[in-house]
């Protein structure tokens, strides 16, 4: 079947099995492998993608339903080549991350909290992240580059909402 | 050895450098790769605990459109090598695919080859399999039961090990002792399950005879044991080794895998990727951790020193062999763990059952031991009314008594332990944190303070080898780096293995940048492929920091060198006139800079000495230090290096909900001269969510019937972000004198201590109703329970 | 990991939908599929036919009227979760939304999907049974209504024909002015499927005395189970945790409690016993404290 979507912001058009998974189809038919495989049945994040810039599991959605929806991924955040996101780069500063395979959903479920929430508490941040599982660091430097890209987005004179 | 302060780049809190592709989305893992042509792998896995099998009647299977192959274990053994085995087994023979017989269930029956995935998961299920059921066996002591149907009825028995070792006079040493206790404890098998399952890209290419082999692997030897699996020279085997790798902490071993997926691609010329699926991963990776018995035994004073100890390890490894039995022999290096006990009998067994196979995890065995031993230092305190912390010290070997050696031939580098737990101790506020306790207690909840102190050994060798297995004669475990200085003066590192998160590039090119104080930032770090490579292990055993640090800072000092012995001859002075600076040599009034020698070295050769070889270039391969001997009278150094951790743990729980809440977590961590502080944070914290995990969470259990009950991330819990608390880390530097800035290993650690720390708080708990949860995972329903037929009979 | 082979059809309308369900004997719905991916993905559940509807914009509705608040199935639980209609006429609904899964999952899950799947712990289940809530079904040209209390009857199973489609769920609204709602749950790791979860939503009047009073317990028993005969006994009284306890106790004592792998029988009717408790003066303290008619 073929399937119409926007991804990072350009308009891509895809023949899909009506059984491959959107995290499928974005891996193998758009090569776009940042969005990563973790446990195929919702329960790691590993996969996490924003729909509407809402993070859900790309692996619990079948391409063919996603028809017509505005995607992000992790390849979609940088604003240009070599040149890191706030959230990116706080999670570079914190080393929020060892391994890298949680980290683009991690990111992303950080980038969508903090477009929601700019001031968010530890608490907040802990349940946004709860979706997301990590074997390596076991979250505090996870938080605290959250934090701190918080904290920078305070600070810095982008307008609002423009994370 | 310099002072911590002296350091330009270590020690430092520099970003890693790995971390920028990471958070592009930009590594490079086994399962974004592919081939033009590449064909995709599912498993038929074994319904069955023990079966025989009678037929596998793959027609339908081949008739669906775009089935390539189904490969039987049959088919598989009659072209290839079985695995290799850690003990002499010999007919405990292992293959990728169960040949003849299936030993556990989700074990791999058959290899399904399609164009998709999908379609090879269509094709498995047509897979028909005749089986004939078996008798299993599923617990270890029935397992080591010599009545219990062996496994492989060809090795006669399911003990692939069972070794009695005695380290002084145990005998007399209970003998003399006023007090003795005894107890057991469970470890449930659990593992490190990491969120990247394992991947594997295999190519062969008949025209250069070479296999190409992109895996998510961290294993010791592994294009070696490809090679002889396959029959394959090792020069034919490339291991491609500029992989990132989506966490292991042990378990990516992946050798089955990979054997399988390359004799594939060779088979079908055409190149093969499986990339395990959870469930295959789960129930057929063979990546499950120890899952152990203790028996122990203490002999103490009345004054809380504890004398003698005779441990019973019983570990149940599943139905293969593997390098897993090993992880019995590795606690031997800290068997006491840091405490002066004079003599010690250990009876380490190893035992097959119908589960799946056991592998490397994190601390490789002991994170139970410690488990098992902190239990047993907490009930000595508890039998003598002595606070725990109290009793600890008072066994702590002290700090002047380094080098210490153990009963079981390792000598322990350095430590601090009272240092240490002083600092931990301070920071939390002990006595505050009592008085929070009992408050808590008063108010109706059951709350406990958890210690536990661990060591952690590191720099990693294999003398539990030869120590388990005479025919074993290794003592050679090395780590390689070369340093090539280009033309242009840029410098440029290699290093010979997959990393899975321990930031590899960012500590060579510290090490590196250090050494030759050249911001670390500018130096590339590569991986060649195996064949390239030079001679490593892989980072397993805490190693790396020490090992691979080594190598990178003796090469770089050869680099050194040759810069000295060049400077020196055009100056027309001895080396050791010379100083060194960012790259600038002076001496005897003159001076060179780092684009001088390098041209010099690059195209002046009739500027160099004598005996001088162009170009600039180092290689270093650099073996454990303590050199490793080979044991004697059932002794032997084991690693080199120890650091130590102190946990300090609150729990509160609720006496009827039974879930264990983590109020708070502080933990004192002395791993010698840290060389990147963000990547020991993690490290730190990262083991001790999987201490979390493995003391409340995870277990993959096995039913009666021999089925697997978690496959699924539904049934096997990994701590989340709620469930791993915020910790504190108090930082402490006892530098190794065997290192070359001191450092020592910090990979495995939390986890070594954080199960045994979480125990003896709920244990803690417990005790003013006199009971005792002793094994793990404690489960907030059987702890509810046990509570509550605590409180009835208490009532009674 | 990768689903069997299947069919799928986006449909057009309620009445299109149906038509494809009957037309084929595997046919299932799907709306957020938050539950039948994974099934699928496992082969655990192997539709031929998928017949999609979470794009009819008709299931997609909030309105209160006639003293119901009736959502369309395909209300996404996160838009249920902020929806201020859903806070103000079905409190109890939003404040267990939050303990559905993790957000990604409410991001695409919806209330009548959760209901469908019927699974014994889940959280939307309990709140219409709780509240007495019913759930509209279309099969074929056929509409019906189905009270919470007909609808479940088993673990993973309703009364409903594999033909049925939900196509709006009805949570009564309260009329009086101090409403307060109590939920709690518990399992080894917060979001996951409730070994016990309890909800209670209570009414007072200006003295604290009850007007009304609604609870139940999901996770412990098969289908979650309202707790009637205690909401009555105390109703017309001020609640205090004895009084509580004391209508409690036989009532969950009476109860036929689920056992599985990870709690025992035991473990569950005590856990199920506190939670009520626990729940019941949640409700009654949140009730308390709002100021008359202050709700928004």
């Amino acid at each position: 079947m073929s399937v119409s979507l926007t991804i990072n912001g350009a308009l891509r058009e895809l023949e899909v099995e009506p059984r491959t998974t959107l995290l499928d189809a974005l891996r193998d038919e758009m090569r776009l492998t940042g969005t990563h495989v973790g446990c195929e049945h919702g329960v790691c994040g590993a996969c996490t993608i924003l729909v509407d810039e809402e993070p859900v599991r790309a692996c619990l959605i079948f391409a063919v339903q996603a028809e017509g929806l505005a995607i992000t991924t992790i390849e979609g955040l940088a604003p240009a080549p070599g040149e890191l996101s706030v959230v990116q780069d706080a999670f570079c500063e914190m080393h929020g991350m060892q391994c890298g395979f949680c980290t683009p959903g991690m990111i992303l479920t950080a980038h969508a909290l903090l477009k929601g929430n700019p001031d968010p508490t530890r608490e907040e941040i802990v349940t946004a992240i709860s979706a997301n599982i990590c074997r390596c660091t076991g979250y505090g430097q996870i938080i605290e580059a959250i934090q701190l890209a918080a904290q920078r987005l305070a600070g810095s004179n982008m307008p609002e909402g423009s994370l | 050895m310099s002072a911590p302060s002296s350091f330009r780049y270590i020690s430092k809190p520099r970003r890693v450098v790995e971390d920028r592709r990471f958070v592009v989305g930009k590594g490079h893992y086994a399962g974004d790769i592919s081939a033009e042509g590449m064909l995709h792998v599912a498993l038929v896995a074994s319904t069955h605990p023990a079966a025989r099998i009678i037929s596998i009647d793959a027609s339908a299977a081949l008739a669906l459109p775009g089935v390539h192959k189904v490969l039987t274990g049959a088919e598989f053994a009659e072209g290839c090598e079985p695995l290799m085995n850690g003990l002499e087994t010999p007919a405990v023979k292992r293959y990728p695919l169960a040949v003849g017989a299936t030993r556990y269930m989700g074990e791999w029956i058959a290899a399904v080859v399609a164009d998709t995935r999908a379609i090879a998961e269509d094709a498995a299920e047509l897979v028909e399999v005749t089986y004939e059921p078996l008798p299993f066996v599923i617990g270890a002591e029935e397992a080591y039961d010599p009545a219990s149907p062996p496994v492989h009825p060809g090795h006669g028995s399911n003990v692939l090990l069972d070794k009695t070792f005695h380290w002084g006079p145990v005998e007399e040493d209970f003998a003399r002792s006023e007090h003795q206790l005894k107890y057991r404890v469970v470890w449930g098998r659990n593992a490190t399950v990491p969120i990247e399952t394992f991947a594997v890209l295999a190519s062969w290419d008949p025209w250069r005879n070479v296999m190409d082999v992109w895996a998510s692997i961290q294993m010791p030897k592994f294009a070696d044991q490809i090679a002889r699996a396959l029959r394959l020279p090792m020069t034919s085997v490339r291991v491609h080794q500029d992989v990132d790798v989506g966490g292991s902490y042990g378990v990516k071993r992946g050798i089955k895998h990979t054997v399988l997926v390359a004799h594939l691609a060779r088979l079908l010329n055409r190149p093969v990727r499986l990339i395990e699926d959870r469930l295959e991963n789960m129930r057929g990776g063979d990546m499950h951790g120890p899952d152990r018995i203790f028996d122990v035994e203490l002999a103490f004073n009345g004054d809380g020193v504890i004398n003698a100890m005779k441990m019973r390890a019983l570990d149940n490894v599943g139905a293969y062999a593997g390098r897993a039995p090993f992880q019995l022999g590795k606690p031997i290096g800290a068997i006491v763990g840091p405490y002066k006990i004079n003599s010690v009998r250990y009876q380490a067994i190893a035992v097959t059952s119908n589960k799946a196979v056991e592998e490397a995890v994190r601390g490789f065995g002991q994170a139970p031991t410690n488990y098992a031993i902190e239990t047993g230092v907490d009930l000595v305190a508890e039998k003598l009314g002595l606070d725990r912390i109290e009793l600890r010290r008072r066994n702590f070997i002290r700090a002047d008594e380094f080098p210490y050696l153990i009963p079981s031939g390792t000598s322990y580098d350095s430590g601090d332990y009272h240092a240490v737990v002083d600092k931990v101790l301070a920071h939390a506020g002990y006595a505050e944190l009592i008085t929070e306790r009992d408050r808590l207690r008063a108010e109706g909840m059951l709350a406990g303070i958890g210690v536990a102190s661990c060591l952690e050994p590191s720099g990693g060798n294999s003398s539990f080898e030869p120590l388990l297995n005479e025919k074993n004669t290794t003592t050679t475990w090395m780590e390689s780096v070369r340093i090539n200085v280009d033309a242009l003066g840029t410098v440029t590192a290699a290093i010979h293995t997959t990393s899975s998160g321990q930031g590899h590039e960012t500590l060579v090119s510290t090490v590196v940048g250090e050494v030759l104080q050249i911001d670390p930032d500018k130096i590339q770090v590569v991986r060649p492929d195996s064949i390239a490579s030079l001679p490593g292990n892989s980072p397993v055993g805490s190693r790396m920091a020490i090992m691979m640090g080594g190598a990178a800072f003796h090469a770089a000092g050869k680099l050194k060198a040759k810069l000295f012995k060049i400077a020196a001859h055009i100056f027309g002075c001895a080396p050791e006139a010379l100083t060194y600076e960012s790259g600038v040599v002076s001496g005897a009034g003159h001076t060179l800079s780092w684009m001088e020698l390098v041209t010099i070295c690059h195209r002046h050769f009739h500027q160099l000495p004598a005996d001088t070889e162009p170009g600039l270039e180092a290689t270093h391969v650099f073996q454990v230090p303590t050199g490793v001997a080979l044991p004697k009278d059932g002794r032997v150094q084991m690693y080199p290096c120890h650091s130590f951790e102190f946990h300090l743990v609150l729990v509160v729980i609720d006496p009827i909900i039974g879930k264990p809440e983590l109020r708070r977590y502080v933990i004192g961590h002395d791993c010698g001269t840290v060389i990147n502080p963000h990547i020991v944070k993690g490290m730190t914290l990262g083991g001790i969510a999987h201490g979390i995990g493995a003391a409340l969470l995870e277990e993959f259990v096995y039913d009666e019937q021999g089925q697997m009950m978690s496959q699924s991330f539904m049934d096997y819990l990994l701590p989340s972000s709620h469930e791993v608390p915020h910790v504190e880390i108090v930082h402490h530097c006892t530098p190794s004198p065997f290192t070359v800035f001191g450092q020592k290993g910090s990979g495995e650690s939390g986890y070594l201590g954080a199960p045994a720390a979480v125990s003896g708080a709920i244990n803690d708990a417990l005790r003013p109703l006199g009971i005792r949860m002793s094994k793990l995972p404690i489960r907030i329903s059987a702890l509810s329970d046990a509570v509550a037929a605590a409180t009835d009979a208490n009532q009674v | 990991m990768k689903a069997a082979r299947f069919d799928y059809h986006c449909a057009g309308s309620v009445a299109e939908a149906c038509q494809a369900l009957a037309s084929h004997e595997d046919a299932r719905l799907i709306a957020g599929g938050q539950t039948l991916v994974p099934m699928m993905a496992m082969r655990l559940a192997r539709p031929a036919l998928l017949v999609d509807i979470a794009r009819l914009s008709e299931l997609r509705t909030i309105e209160a009227h006639g003293g119901e608040l009736v959502t369309g199935a395909c209300v996404r639980q996160a838009q249920a979760e902020r929806d201020p209609l859903v806070r103000a006429h079905a409190p109890l609904l939003a404040r267990a939304l939050p303990f559905v899964g993790h957000a990604p999952t409410r991001n695409r899950g919806t209330l009548g999907g959760s209901i469908a799947n019927a699974d014994p712990a889940a959280e939307i289940p309990l709140v219409l049974v709780t509240l007495s809530g019913s759930v509209d079904v279309r099969q074929g040209d056929v509409s019906a209504q189905v009270a919470a209390s007909d609808l479940f009857e088993g673990p993973m199973m309703t009364l409903l024909a594999p033909t049925a489609c939900i196509t709006a769920v009805r949570f009564p609204v309260w009329e009086q002015q101090r409403i307060g709602t109590g939920f709690v749950e518990v399992s080894a790791r917060q979001s996951d499927y409730a070994y016990v979860c309890a909800a209670a939503q209570v009414a007072l009047d200006a003295d604290g005395t009850v007007l009304r009073c609604a609870l139940g317990i999901g996770g412990a028993t098969a289908v979650p189970t309202r707790l009637s005969d205690v909401a009555q006994a105390l109703t017309g009284r001020s609640v205090t945790l004895e009084l509580a306890r004391a209508a409690l106790a036989p009532a969950i004592a009476a109860l036929d409690i689920m056992v599985d792998a990870h709690a025992s029988r035991d473990y569950r009717r005590r856990v199920a016993l506190r939670f009520a408790e626990q729940a019941l003066m949640a409700a009654c303290a949140d009730a308390t404290a709002q100021a008359a008619g202050a709700r928004s």
